[in-house]
């Protein structure tokens, strides 16, 4: 095992990372670096997030052999690592409690996050609920439209959702948005970002709280599967699923880490959200990493069917471990990971989210090329709930709602030229 | 000297404060933003910021964000920034031109590489936003080599460390950020300001300016009270926007003008 030690004092993964913001955000991340670095190791600290993890989360979350979907596909052996499991139904609670907790600890009575699917506004607000925090969600207003259900469902939890109307109106908008609220609540309020992206600390950090994924992995591999895996792959947005499942492997050389990025349309159509497979270097959201950009430098809108992956930068360990090649990035589009998407749920009897569809896909192309004895180990990160509507509409499908919403949708798909089928529940 | 100290060098001399206004290149248009520069300068701009339009200005209140986004959507990028100010200096040689703007554009044309573009076009200065010191001792070093400037922020909430890590670096004067927030932000506690800056006088070698939240003449002779230059951007880009479109230049430097006469009364 080698040893791999990173990011530096200065948060920096090779040429990536760093904190590439604005002198005003500069003491608040300083205190939380000295924060976080008091709290790391403390066994106390560990011990409370462990426990938080166990009765609040439902860890540890099963590894599941997708045994009758292995042998279909005829090669390697597909195991699940079950994120969708836990409780909000995706891996971002892990990172929210921890973050949370050293709110807590620094006295902050408020927090703030960005969100784009809501699947961490979701996390967030279910956190600052249970700890009595007040939660400012940032969200892109085309992903309000998008993400109806989870608005409320943040809403129901006492959090503020405020629409972002700058720039596209997504989640790199909304992450603007929630820096500039930083700087001007800096002294009563805490930043949980999602990702890890951002500036140091939050890489490093978010990766720590999410490689709980990975280690428990370590353990149950061996015990369900005799060892441990040839392959671990999970879809890759910002990354921290990913970087959670990656984290604890990368010291086993035997173990291909493998990141799946979304194509969206197709990387050749340009609509897509592939950062490290199709970006280049530049900086962005406070640190340095592959960014879909154009010439100029200004930062590209994207394109995923999957609005968690749906983000123009990649959290900057990635890029230090496509560079030195201890991981490998692909992309799968929109219509390979629907089609993977149908399948889990017809085969496995699992709705797994659009997101971790993209990782599911890949593994489905992967299997087949491989002997039957090789193993690989997908991170499904969340389960598919939110995505009925997105999923429904693609179908060319729509849900039976009341009257009154009937008719505004009848007159908008007319007003659309658009007449598609309804189905009741 | 270079074009900044000396600017600085005759105002002390006068007794008088550096007035900076900043707009962003490219708006209201791209044909604005040229003959704006020469009205600011004839109305009493001791240097001028441009700002380099960003799709993702996050240091930027509301109005600078809106005028990015118009700047952007008009075609603004990098080059043509670059070639507006070559294009001043064909008639001006005298008033100080800092770009101010993100990383991102700069990292795109590489570092080196706009540096040198930067230098030929006759820019005095460089602040970039998310460059803090920390990861500037590179950039800073070849903005040096071609006799730029990099000008730094500070903020109330910078430790005195951090202070003197600016002061190693920076040239021609340094930015003090006047209040927690966003650029455009009405929250400025003058009295906190006054204590801040004259901290940060006696820490750093080059004059210090002022800025975030200074939005009219009285406002500018408040801050001109503790500071070497008071910068004002956001009321000023949105007096452009107001403006009727062949009259963005004289609006500007009126505006500008009755600033000046304030400080100097």
């Amino acid at each position: 095992m080698k040893l791999y030690d990173l990011p530096d004092a200065q948060g920096h993964f090779g040429q990536y990372g760093g904190t590439f913001v604005a002198e005003t955000l500069i003491q608040a991340l300083d205190q939380l670096k000295a924060q976080y670095a008091r709290y790391q190791h403390d066994p106390e600290f560990l011990a409370e997030f462990a426990s938080e993890l166990k009765y609040f989360v439902g860890r540890p979350s099963p590894v599941y052999h997708a045994k009758r979907w292995s042998e279909m596909l005829g090669g390697a052996q597909i195991y699940l690592k079950r994120e969708d499991l836990n409780h909000t139904g995706a891996h971002k609670i892990n990172n929210c409690i921890g973050q949370a907790m050293l709110a807590k600890r620094l006295g902050k009575p408020r927090v703030i996050a960005e969100t784009g699917a809501g699947q961490h506004g979701v996390a967030t607000a279910t956190i600052a609920a249970r700890y009595g925090l007040e939660c400012v969600v940032y969200m892109g207003s085309e992903d309000i439209k998008r993400q109806a259900q989870n608005v409320y469902r943040m809403k129901l939890l006492g959090a503020t959702v405020v629409p972002v109307e700058s720039g596209s109106k997504t989640l790199k908008d909304a992450l603007n948005e929630a820096l500039r609220d930083w700087v001007t609540n800096v002294d009563n309020t805490f930043y949980i970002i999602g990702t890890v992206a951002g500036p140091h600390p939050y890489p490093m950090m978010v990766r720590d709280f999410q490689s709980v994924i990975g280690t428990e992995c370590l353990t149950q591999m061996p015990e369900i599967a005799g060892r441990q895996p040839d392959a671990v792959i999970a879809c890759v947005g910002g990354g921290s699923n990913a970087m959670g499942i990656f984290y604890p492997y990368i010291p086993y050389e035997n173990t291909r880490l493998i990141g799946v990025e979304a194509a969206g349309e197709g990387i050749e159509t340009g609509k897509h959200s592939a950062s490290l497979t199709q970006g280049v270097p530049g900086v962005l959201h406070g640190n340095r990493t592959y960014l879909l950009q154009d010439e100029d430098g200004q930062i590209a809108e994207t394109h995923s069917v999957s609005a968690g992956l749906d983000y123009p930068g990649v959290g900057p360990e990635h890029a230090y471990l496509k560079d030195i090649g201890r991981a490998e990035y692909v992309s799968i589009t929109d219509d390979e990971a629907l089609k993977a998407f149908h399948e889990c749920c017809r085969i496995e009897g699992i709705i797994p989210a659009l997101e971790s569809s993209h990782a599911i896909a890949y593994a489905t192309k992967l299997a087949p090329t491989m002997d039957k004895d090789k193993i690989l180990l997908i991170n499904l990160s969340g389960r598919g709930d939110k995505d009925m509507h997105t999923v429904s509409q693609r179908s060319g499908l729509s849900f039976y709602c009341h009257p009154e919403c009937e008719q505004g949708r009848m007159s908008a798909q007319a007003a659309q030229g658009t007449t598609k089928p309804l189905v009741r529940q | 000297m270079s074009r900044i100290d000396s600017v600085f060098a005759a105002l002390k001399a006068n007794k008088k404060t550096a007035l900076i206004p900043f707009i962003t290149a490219g708006d209201p248009s791209l044909e604005s933003t040229l003959p704006t520069m020469h009205a600011l300068a004839k109305a009493g701009a001791d240097v001028i910021e441009l700002g380099v339009p960003f799709s993702d200005p996050m240091a930027d209140g509301p109005v600078i964000q809106r005028s990015s986004e118009r700047a952007l959507a008009k075609g603004m990028s990098m080059r043509k920034v670059l070639a507006t100010v070559a294009e001043f200096r064909k008639t001006n040689s005298a008033t100080p031109v800092v770009l101010m703007g993100y990383a991102n554009p700069i990292e795109a044309m590489g570092q080196a590489k706009f540096v040198d573009a930067a230098a030929d076009a006759g820019i005095d200065g460089v602040l970039v936003v998310d460059y803090p010191p920390e990861e500037a001792d590179d950039f800073a070093a070849l903005l040096g080599r071609r006799g730029l400037a990099p000008i730094f922020l500070l903020a109330p909430t910078s430790t005195p460390e951090r202070i003197a890590h600016v002061a190693k670096l920076a040239r021609g004067y340094v930015y003090y950020v006047s209040l927690r927030g966003v650029t455009g932000a009405g929250n400025l506690d003058v009295s906190e300001v006054a204590n801040n800056v004259a901290a940060i006088k006696a820490a750093v070698p080059v004059p210090v300016g002022v800025g975030f939240g200074i939005r009219d003449g009285a406002t500018a002779r408040k801050v001109a009270a503790v500071a070497d230059a008071v910068v004002i951007g956001s009321a000023l880009v949105q007096t452009m926007f107001d403006a009727p479109a062949d009259e963005v230049a004289a609006r500007a430097g009126a505006w500008l003008g009755k600033v000046r006469a304030a400080l100097d009364a």
